[in-house]
């Protein structure tokens, strides 16, 4: 037995000898009824360190991670997390606590979930809003799984935009591999939708049309409602992809049509995380037993107060099998508490307020992008939310790679375009990027 | 050991919702044009400690593995070193994906060592990370099968599933496209290998199955099993909800399986969070690891890049997963090395096999490992209600169904000897208590017995619709 191989096991030599003793068994292998053709008698090659060595082995690691500024979004931002979150959030009974299948012990979750549902509904405009997806980009592959349950005698085409960044196009790709959806794209003009070209090319077996605010490129639509229109003229349901940021100031969504909404609100609570989610999926009422995913209600408890649980469970994988809604189960829960913590200490003024400073950042960058010989910005005449894009009179990768070497990251997203985010993390360290621009542009 | 809840009410509620203490509504200033902005944004505005007190409380009406016992059986609820939070945290991790891969070498080592690790564990040749959640894992999974069945002109309908198996296999295989067809159970609990006969063929292109199985019955039959479904053709699916029973002892790899996901929330001790993030990476053999999701991080001469695999099935996330989970694993697991892992497995079983022989309740199905499903002899959703009084987390109910009113327990390697004599203690009194105590648990926890029939037949699931009624 190697019980101090293993620090999280409380057991002592003779506490285990106790417990072996009541279950009649000599050694703990004999209660491992596996078949000796598959046994497994080596060893993984792992050695153990203690606590102190792997935090430093670790943090060594990450350590090679260049250090350079980024001015990196397309789908994936950074603002400051206050303090507060970590600190409510990373409170053990939150963190170390499941699917809260006995809601009268998790109350305090549930609640917490609740109210992120709630800040959402007031974000799009839209009156369900579930406990979360993965991520913005497997948010829209079941957004697209909704239309053809909704829409199945109607068609199966979903449009999205031809700047749809390429890794989303990739996971709508595999989730309508399935029921063997076909995905068709519609132009767009300066970073936006192309509405007459959206209304040509959509054909009358479209269920979902998806566009998104601000876009990839980093533009605010400016005829979200006309994109609206089309799809309804078209008998397609319309999927808006945003942020709670954005929404905080951009039109509602619903007031433009939207049946449902997808996005990542992880821009609140989290931070740059390599990628990690938190996706966003609300919608309209009627569609409310085919969402995917955890919802959260109100009822009341036997004192007569009122009381949390998750609701329409038939709807779920647990109880429903192959006739869920989908197959999701555990999701993005702790990253919901944290964006709910982070939203109520910003409150709506907060919200606003940084909303406002994610159009007048970039707006104002560009414009010193464009005060630099051989760059030209903002290529696309559209208000800018977080991001624009440049061109550049020399090849953009190589423009990237000179302001990587000078310590600062930008996209190249195209032959002559870099694309540039900046928000309230980055914007003390703008001279020195268009300095080194200055430099190597 | 009795529990009383901390409980904050007010006249017809616990907490205050935010939206009931202070609401403002900020109306958008002149940085767009009106006609792109919304009107005004009407949210709660409470000040910071004001937040520290609303978010304290619902965290003390919260109950995780580190308040007590939590034998949620299937979803190895083991305790959370502490240390990986500091680590899931660290500023040089908190970097954007769309770093190129030689500013990105930090994250890109810890991918590839966990990737490696998870390798070795699972007798696996190639690993990807980036799915979300074990729902996910399987979902890649499938869609690696299919690829490949597509590849040899193949096209194949079925995915066959055991009754027992979670309802996540089921529902992915239907929504990656297949027909799912149900393998019954023999009588000892394990997959029938008469009846999987019958159902193989060649319209079938994989068997998922878990193993140790929902019972906790380790399918011995697996090299049968596994030509059966080899000889038709298919592949064989791991799904590694149960590798907690199994670390050090065998591998699914070994055990005839092509293609698995982990479950690292599980397994590995990254916290469960209220229901995620967790991480599913699915790991494959050789032959199937050109269909990988993309990125895969590979080691080169020039350092760590990430690739995709020749024939991938494409994405499965918009990046690369869920990177708190994936570091946290990674960290689990150096600290542990293979005794420690191995440790693990063997404490978890010897804890299941003790707690199952100290309650007075039948256990239908055996030997077990790592959980058993107790059947309560009345309902067992009840039995579960008054556990809460207890002081612990009841086990995981009404499943699997081969056992009536089944209480599916599993305490993992993290409980003490003192603790599981407490959760049998509660297991023997809630026996003893009547039908009545049950019906009106639980008493102690923070609400009463939610009214579940009514929130589901009244939705209100926003404080919006609150204020409608």
């Amino acid at each position: 037995m190697t019980g101090d191989a293993n620090p999280y096991v409380p057991h002592s030599d003779a506490e285990r000898a106790t417990m072996l003793d009541a279950v009649g068994a000599d050694g703990v292998e004999d209660l491992f009824d596996v078949p000796d053709g598959v046994r497994f008698d080596g060893d993984f090659g792992i050695p153990s360190r203690d606590e102190r060595s792997v935090r430093r082995e670790v943090r060594d690691t990450l350590g090679a991670n260049a250090d350079v500024t980024e001015f990196l979004g397309r789908g994936h931002y950074d603002h400051y997390v206050p303090a507060v979150v970590d600190d409510l959030a990373d409170r053990s009974e939150f963190l170390t606590s499941y699917t809260q299948y006995q809601p009268e012990i998790a109350q305090g979750f549930l609640q917490a979930l609740f109210e992120y549902q709630s800040l959402l509904v007031e974000l799009t405009g839209l009156p369900v809003a579930n406990a979360s997806m993965y991520d913005a980009a497997t948010a829209l592959g079941e957004a697209a799984l909704l239309a053809d349950r909704v829409r199945a005698t109607h068609g199966d085409a979903i449009y999205v935009p031809e700047t749809l960044r390429a890794e989303r196009r990739a996971v709508l790709d595999t989730y309508v591999a399935g029921p063997g959806l076909t995905v068709e794209t519609y132009p767009t003009a300066e970073g936006t939708a192309d509405v007459a070209g959206l209304r040509a090319a959509l054909g009358d077996d479209a269920i979902l049309v998806y566009a998104e605010t601000p876009t990839v490129r980093g533009c605010v639509e400016p005829a979200l409602s006309a994109v609206g229109d089309a799809a309804e003229d078209a008998g397609a349901l319309f999927c808006v992809g945003s942020d709670p940021v954005a929404l905080s100031l951009l039109e509602r969504p619903a007031d433009a049509g939207a049946d449902v909404v997808v996005g990542d609100a992880s821009v609140l609570g989290l931070g740059a995380s390599y990628g990690t989610g938190l996706g966003v999926f609300a919608t309209r009422e009627e569609y409310l037993r085919q969402v995917p995913g955890r919802l959260v209600g109100a009822s009341e408890d036997a004192s007569g107060r009122r009381a949390y649980t998750l609701t329409l469970q038939t709807r779920e994988q647990h109880i429903r099998r192959e006739r869920a809604t989908s197959n999701i189960c555990t999701n993005q829960a702790h990253l919901a508490l944290r964006a709910a913590v982070h939203a109520a200490w910003l409150g709506p003024d907060g919200l606003v307020a940084l909303a406002e400073r994610c159009v007048e950042l970039p707006r104002n960058l560009a414009a010193e992008f464009d005060g630099v010989a051989g760059v030209r910005a903002p290529v696309d005449d559209r208000h800018p939310f977080r991001e624009f894009v440049a061109e550049t009179a020399r090849p953009a990768d190589e423009v990237a790679a000179a302001l990587l070497d000078r310590g600062y990251a930008v996209h190249a997203v195209d032959d002559h375009e870099v694309q540039v985010c900046v928000t309230e993390t980055t914007a003390d360290e703008t001279d020195g990027l268009i300095a080194a621009l200055t430099e190597v542009a | 050991m009795r529990h009383d809840q901390a409980r904050w009410t007010e006249e017809g509620a616990y907490e205050p919702l935010l939206s009931e203490t202070r609401t403002e509504t900020a109306e958008p200033g002149d940085a767009l044009p009106d006609d792109l902005t919304r009107d005004g944004l009407e949210l709660p505005a409470p000040a910071e400690p004001e937040v520290a007190r609303h978010y304290t409380r619902l965290a003390q009406m919260t109950y995780g593995v580190d308040s007590g016992p939590f034998p949620l059986g299937s979803c190895t609820m083991k305790y959370n070193p502490k240390f990986t939070d500091a680590l899931a945290g660290r500023p040089e991790g908190a970097v954007h994906p769309d770093r190129p891969d030689e500013a990105l070498q930090g994250t890109l080592a810890v991918c590839h060592g966990l990737q490696r690790h998870l390798a070795a564990i699972g007798g696996m040749d190639a690993v990807s990370l980036q799915p979300p959640a074990g729902a996910a894992g399987e979902f890649t999974g499938i869609h690696v099968a299919r690829a490949h069945h597509r590849a040899n002109g193949d096209e194949r309908s079925e995915v066959l599933v055991p009754e027992g198996a979670h309802g996540t296999n089921f529902a992915t295989a239907a929504m990656a496209g297949y027909d799912v067809v149900e393998v019954p159970a023999g009588d000892d609990g394990r997959v029938d290998l008469d009846a999987l006969r019958a159902a193989a063929g060649p319209e079938t292109a994989a068997l998922m199955l878990t193993n140790p199985n929902t019972l906790g019955l380790f399918e011995r039959d697996i090299q049968a099993i596994a030509d059966v479904v080899h000889d038709a053709g298919g592949l064989l699916y791991y799904d590694g909800a149960n590798l907690n029973a199994l670390l050090g002892r065998a591998r699914p790899g070994d055990m005839g399986f092509d293609v698995m996901h982990y479950n690292v929330h599980k397994t590995f001790a990254t916290p469960h969070g209220g229901g995620g993030p967790g991480a599913g990476p699915v790991g494959v053999t050789e032959e199937l690891a050109p269909y990988l999701p993309a990125p895969v991080v590979e080691e080169r001469e020039d350092g760590y890049r990430r690739v995709e695999p020749l024939r991938s099935i494409g994405k499965v996330h918009g990046f690369h997963g869920n990177w708190p989970a994936v570091v946290r694993a990674y960290a689990y697991i150096a600290r542990l090395g293979d005794e420690g892992l191995r440790a693990a497995s063997a404490n978890a079983v010897l804890n299941a096999n003790y707690l199952a022989e100290r309650i007075d309740f039948d256990i239908p199905y055996g030997p077990f490992h790592h959980e058993f499903v107790a059947s309560a002899d009345r309902d067992a959703a009840d039995v579960a209600k008054r556990m809460l009084d207890y002081g612990v987390h009841p086990p995981t109910t009404k499943w699997p169904e081969a056992v009536d009113e089944a209480l599916m327990t599993e305490p993992t390697e993290a409980e003490s000897l003192a603790d599981l004599d407490r959760l049998a203690e509660a297991f023997d009194q809630v026996a003893r208590d009547d039908d009545e105590t049950l019906r009106n648990a639980p008493e102690r926890t923070a609400a009463r017995r939610v009214d579940q029939t009514d929130a589901a037949r009244n939705p209100r699931l926003s404080w919006q619709a609150l204020d409608e009624e």
